[in-house]
């Protein structure tokens, strides 16, 4: 039997900004079981970020319900929330902007052991930050470097190693390999993949490259203007998108083969503006089969057929 | 003589570029060289610091110096020798002949002046035009880039992301330059936006028959808007040939290293990705052999010891590999026909 780690519900986010209220996160709902990677996609700005820190109650949420292991982190108390600190822990993008430049590899894999008293006594302590080193890859060697004389992998690796000090259950990984090479990208993707078999993580991969979650997730999650607009396990939601916004995503993507070109849908326009959104489908401004219903009013998620979830009006006209 | 004959918009060889700071020398180009024909798009490919950037700054002669130091014993820009031009020459030409699209489109961008008069600025300054006749062209290139062009009097910070990275194209191409360097032009862009932005490349060259440099690290890209592709790594063009001939007929182990890490949409998911080994070289060291020998593959002794001459294999292919040297020799990337 599956064991359902995270179950998200309704959860929203608004930021109230001098122009009006911002839907970042509007009423998102999902599941994941426990060991498996579900991936978070869509454009710059669609809210992909904000539902991992709200998940994280890194930004509180504004309504809705998080439940961790059958837990409501929405209603955890101090104690209780420090724990769930640990069993969620987050990769950020960009490496560099997180780690301290004044500390050393070994001093910055060291500080979450000792911060949150996970080892004790220093020898413990010491034989744990060479075993999370070896863990993610990072040779011994490099004990004393500091991040500045890193390339960015590496760096990533240091913010993976102390993600992992926390011991935790689920990791939110913000964009990790975006602002990589691709070897490079291919390497820290890889040892996501070992860790996770090895440890049976459990991972929510953000990213906006499709071909990356592709390989990786087991599930992936379509948003668009802070809402979910698709969700299916992987191979389906390549194989048979339904929602036009998720199938001119997948058009979008530029393939290194040869003769693979697909029929591109240029979509019109540009993300909209996620402030004071009107009661309608939020990507209808943008979309080719728009009718009267999707400018009158916006569309739940169904699920069309088992795992495949669907936020459109129109859906029953894209399946044969 | 043959080459003289032949229509190019570029010409380049045995380029060096080194830069000469207080504790080191970074050597970040050594010894490229190449043609770019009329109407044609290359790509150069590499990973970060492969020398990219710095090669197609050369070009336009904005390497700073010091500390970079250029040698080339070519470098011509529509048969114009960049290395011998005046100051006022090197003013006529950039804009002109050969305009620039840099890899962070945001700071390329005025934010006190209006995006309308930053178009008009290089049209007053090359053709000639007042500035109300620049201001009506300046229109005309927001259209043709998709943005209404009764937005010529707002700021940068009034568009988005995307919006900004075209008006950045819109100013490359007031002058409908003969060459368009585009660097890493869609790296900041949102893939449905990133579309937009190839097919207007795409339409420039058919169009005003622009020859580009487009430089990115997507080989997806490549497959799509090129038609000759030069693969760098280490400040060196190690296999270099047409689109057809760099994908189907792979030969450098670097090539497929680049080919091997990547995730591919619609590809085998039980498979996993097969990443470069180790990590780009120092660039401030000389290293006798084949600079990729330390993480390739395939490498032998002889790798170390020289590096390795250019053989020709289809019309254009060109591969930077001793290997070769042995008849049997394969990668293990499959040709395809
Ligand atoms: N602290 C904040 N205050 C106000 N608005 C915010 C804040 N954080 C995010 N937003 C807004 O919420 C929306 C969603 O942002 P978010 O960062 O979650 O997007 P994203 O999908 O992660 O985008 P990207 O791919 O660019 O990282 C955006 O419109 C953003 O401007
Ligand atoms: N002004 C400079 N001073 C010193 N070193 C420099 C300077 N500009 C570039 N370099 C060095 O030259 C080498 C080549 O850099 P370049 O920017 O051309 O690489 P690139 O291929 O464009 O990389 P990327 O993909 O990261 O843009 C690098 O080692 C870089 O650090
Ligand atoms: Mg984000
Ligand atoms: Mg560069």
């Amino acid at each position: 039997m599956s064991e359902v780690l995270l179950d998200v519900r309704n959860l929203t986010k608004f930021f109230q900004t001098p122009r009006g209220t911002l839907h970042a996160v509007d009423g998102v709902s999902f599941t994941i079981e426990k060991g498996k990677v579900l991936g978070i996609v869509g454009e710059s700005g669609c809210g992909k970020s904000t539902t991992g820190r709200a998940i994280l109650r890194l930004h509180e949420p504004t309504s809705g319900e998080v439940f961790f292991e059958g837990r409501d982190v929405c209603k955890a108390n101090k104690t209780e929330m420090k724990q769930l600190r640990r069993d969620m822990q987050l990769i950020f993008q960009d490496p560099f902007a997180s780690l301290d430049p004044r500390m050393a590899v070994n001093e910055l894999i060291r500080e979450p052991l000792i911060r949150n008293h996970i080892t004790k006594g220093k020898a413990e302590t010491e034989k744990r930050v060479k075993e999370l080193m070896d863990l993610v890859g990072l040779a011994e060697r490099l004990y004393n470097a500091y991040p500045h004389e890193l390339d960015g992998g590496r760096r990533q690796r240091i913010g993976i190693a102390r993600a992992l000090a926390m011991e935790p259950k689920l990791i939110v990984c913000d964009e990790p390999v975006s602002a990589l090479d691709v070897s490079i990208q291919a390497q820290v993707i890889n040892l996501l993949a070992d860790l996770q078999e090895e440890l049976g993580l459990t991972y929510i991969f953000i990213t906006h490259d499709l071909s990356v979650v592709y390989y990786f997730a087991d599930d992936i999650a379509v948003m668009y203007l802070g809402k979910l607009v698709e969700k299916a396990p992987a191979e389906e939601l390549f194989k048979n998108p339904v929602h036009p916004y998720t199938k001119a995503l997948l058009s979008a993507i530029p393939i290194p083969v040869l003769g693979a070109k697909k029929d591109r849908i240029v979509m019109r326009g540009e993300i909209t503006s996620p402030i004071n959104l009107p009661d309608a489908c939020r990507f209808a401004p943008r979309c080719d089969f728009a009718c009267e219903d999707c400018k009158a009013h916006d569309c739940a998620l169904e699920e069309i057929s088992p795992g495949h979830f669907v936020a459109c009006h129109r859906w029953r006209n894209f399946v044969e | 003589m043959a080459e003289e004959m032949k229509d190019l918009a570029l010409e380049v060889k045995n380029l060096n570029i080194r830069f000469e700071t207080d504790d080191e020398t970074v050597y970040a180009v050594n010894g490229i060289s190449f043609d770019l024909e009329k109407q044609k798009t290359m790509a150069l490919v590499g990973e970060t610091g492969a020398g990219k950037t710095t090669t197609v700054l050369s070009l336009l002669k904005l390497v700073q110096s010091p500390p970079g130091v250029v040698n080339a014993d070519t470098l011509k820009v529509v048969g114009n020798d960049v290395m011998k031009m005046t100051a006022t020459e090197l003013e006529a030409m950039r804009g002109k002949d050969i305009a620039m699209i840099f890899q962070d489109p945001m700071s390329s961008l005025n934010p006190v002046m209006t995006v309308g008069e930053q178009i008009a600025e290089s049209v007053m300054l090359h053709e000639g035009l007042d500035e109300k006749a620049a201001m009506e062209h300046a229109k005309e290139m927001l259209a043709l880039v998709g943005i209404s062009g009764d937005r010529v009097n707002d700021y940068p910070h009034q568009f988005s992301g995307g919006m900004k990275q075209r008006v950045v194209i819109a100013i490359a191409l007031a002058c409908r330059p003969s060459i368009l360097i585009a660097d890493e032009p869609t790296t900041a862009l949102d893939v449905t936006i990133q579309a937009q932005v190839l097919e207007l490349i795409k339409k420039l060259k058919d169009e005003y028959k622009t020859s580009t440099i487009l430089v990115t690290h997507d080989l997806g890209i490549v497959a799509e808007t090129c038609d000759i592709v030069a693969v760098m790594y280490a400040g060196k063009i190690i296999e270099y040939g047409s689109l057809e001939e760099i994908f189907n007929h792979t030969k450098h182990p670097y090539t497929e290293g680049l080919f091997n890490s990547l995730p591919v949409m619609g590809g085998d998911r039980s498979q996993k990705l097969k990443p470069i080994k180790g990590l780009t070289p120092d660039p401030s060291k000389i290293y006798p052999g084949c600079t990729f020998a330390e993480r390739c593959p395939y490498a032998t002794e002889k790798c170390t010891q020289g590096f390795p001459e250019y053989k020709k294999f289809g019309a254009t292919h060109i591969v930077a590999c001793s290997r070769y040297d042995e008849p049997d020799f394969h990668i293990e990337r499959k040709e395809i026909d």
